[in-house]
């Protein structure tokens, strides 16, 4: 990722896309939702998939299944070399130095989890502080929580101001000699804002402090480069990303995962294994216990693909500029409060109404075939920085459009009517 | 969207906006603090009990309206009854908003039929059923006396 790409977009220039030409490649959208075409807005729960992704799996499992990295046979060789190739294409696409820093989990909350067993083991003692924001998903806070648990380590919380937007100046005062590590979102899934990762990284690198980057809102909608941010450690989710379910990716630098022991153990990571004790392979190996989840692999692959071909930095234009549009709207029906109103935003607003219960909204716009999340987003203490329970989140992709906003503005203008 | 009419009605939204019982209690004997995880609701309810008979119950909380409207028409149907009958309206209620047979009981549930269209979404069964649980787990120490207490 360029810096630039992390700066505020140009605003409000250009109107609102009212077409997607990536929309007929997904199926889904072919279908009504109670007799009403489908207004997918939670694509920040989980993007809908392309044919091409679909496609990859039905081959794996229709023409190419076979086990990998142990058969002689040819069917296991073209998985292992299928396999294998996704993790080439996922380097290339992170702008990783090499595959082997590619890890396969199976998503986002498996590779923290996997970064706080192993990093932990590795690197934390009692004393030692840990940093994560206020804004992270409960997946990278929880995971930090039961490490110091474990360890007697000491959570420092970098907080965010009343827009959203990190307080990235408090960050200096938090940094250590104790500090091992900060863990922080790319792009909070709750209020939506993108964090200003260069300047994190620019303060954690004179100090040797190495940063992990919770990527799994980011995918979809904007190029992630590893090598560029300079980030130590990125995790994503392949279903984030139009790719399948149970799928994900964690990125380390090499020489940051040689470091690091086993965490689950099993087939496939080890080296020679005796009765009393083994010895482990080189990552990324070392950390895919047992048989991987393949076909999840390949679909992920053939999302990056999809990705590819779409042209991401077009992707990233027409998605903000569609929730660019949905804040403006929304912002401008009566009772309706934004939440998360930093300057760099992702695709994601969410909002409350006074009066009516977010729940409440929620299924009323699925009687209208609208799909949008309600509730706390697993980000509660985000929530209780802002003094709520739970919001409304619409969250945009690139199959949706400025029609799918209408939808939702009249659908919600009518549930305020009715339920307001 | 007749579905959802029949979520919403009338009876669903006065309550939920214009909650009735809506208020904590000095004098209660038993309270419980509900809290439906899933969504963020949290409700406390406050229960006086008299010999076997409820004499009055409160509440407080936030939550939507299926939730808010379930607790107040709850306080209003408890308000009198003997511990035995309010045992046998959850009965009755758990069956009418999560059963799958008919909902015709024997008891007679009155205002709590409002409650009915909850059948349709599965998902809103616990919004409907948390002051419920909540009273219960409030009861349940009625019989072993004690001050407030609290299920979390």
């Amino acid at each position: 990722m360029r810096a630039r790409d992390l700066e505020p977009r140009a605003s409000g220039r250009a109107p609102a896309p009212s077409h997607s030409v990536w929309r007929a490649d997904f199926p889904i959208f072919e279908q009504a939702v109670h007799g009403r075409p489908l207004v997918y807005l939670d694509s920040a729960a989980t993007t809908q998939k392309p044919r091409a992704v679909l496609a990859e799996i039905e081959r794996y499992y229709a023409r190419g299944c076979a086990n990998v990295h142990r058969g002689l046979y040819a069917l296991s060789a073209e998985a292992t070399a299928a396999f294998e190739g996704v993790r080439a294409q996922v380097a290339r696409f992170l702008g990783a130095a090499s595959a082997s820093e590619v890890v396969f989990t199976s998503g986002t909350t498996a590779a923290i989890n996997l970064v706080a067993h192993a990093f932990g083991a590795r690197f934390v003692r009692a004393g030692d502080e840990i940093v994560v924001t206020e804004m992270e998903h409960h997946s990278n806070l929880v995971p930090w929580q039961l490490l110091c648990a474990r360890t007697g380590a000491r959570l420092r919380v970098l907080p965010f101001d009343a827009t959203g937007r990190l307080r990235i100046e408090l960050l200096d005062a938090l940094l250590g000699d104790r500090t091992r590590l900060v863990a922080l979102t790319h792009t909070s899934n709750a209020l939506g804002t993108r964090n200003p990762l260069p300047r994190v990284i620019a303060a954690t690198r004179p100090r040797g402090i190495p940063v992990l980057v919770d990527a799994a809102q980011a995918m979809a909608h904007e190029r992630v480069d590893v090598r560029a941010l300079d980030c130590d450690l990125l995790a994503f989710s392949g279903h984030k990303a139009f790719g399948p379910t149970g799928v994900g990716v964690l990125y380390g630098k090499r020489a940051l995962l040689e470091e690091l022991p086993p965490f689950l153990a099993g087939g496939e990571m080890i080296e020679r294994v005796r009765l009393e004790s083994s010895t482990f392979k080189e990552p990324p190996h070392r950390f895919e216990a047992g048989t991987p989840n393949i076909a999840g692999v390949l679909g992920l692959g053939a999302a990056l693909g999809w990705i590819e071909r779409a042209d991401l930095a077009a992707i990233g234009r027409h998605d903000d500029a569609v929730a660019r549009y949905a804040a403006e709207r929304l912002a401008a029906l009566p009772r309706v409060r934004l939440v998360g109103t930093a300057e760099n935003k992702g695709p994601i607003v969410s909002f409350t109404v006074e009066g009516v219960h977010p729940h409440d909204i929620a299924q009323w716009l699925d009687g209208a075939g609208i799909a949008v999340r309600a509730g706390h987003h697993c980000a509660q203490p985000a929530m209780d920085r802002l003094g709520l329970s739970s919001t409304v989140r619409a969250s945009f992709a690139c199959y949706n459009t400025s029609r799918d906003v209408d939808l939702l503005v009249d659908a919600l203008r009518e549930t305020i009517e009715v339920l307001g | 969207m007749s579905d959802l009419r029949e979520l919403y009605q009338e009876t669903i939204l006065d309550h939920g906006k214009r909650p009735r019982h809506f208020e904590p209690m000095r004098e209660a004997h038993h309270s419980a603090d509900g809290h439906n995880p899933l969504c963020g609701d949290r409700i406390t309810i406050y229960v006086r009990v008299e010999g076997d008979r409820i004499e009055r119950v409160t509440f407080q909380g936030n939550g939507c309206a299926i939730s808010m409207a379930s607790a107040s028409l709850m306080a209003e149907a408890l308000t009198g009854r003997s511990l035995a009958e309010a045992e046998r309206l959850f009965a009755a209620f758990h069956e009418l908003v999560a059963g799958s047979g008919a909902p015709d009981e024997p008891v007679q549930l009155g205002k709590l039929h409002a409650l009915a269209g909850v059948r349709e979404f599965p998902v809103r069964v616990k919004c409907a059923t948390l002051a419920w649980h909540t009273l219960h787990a409030a009861l349940e120490r009625a019989g072993q006396g004690g001050p407030v207490a609290t299920t979390e």
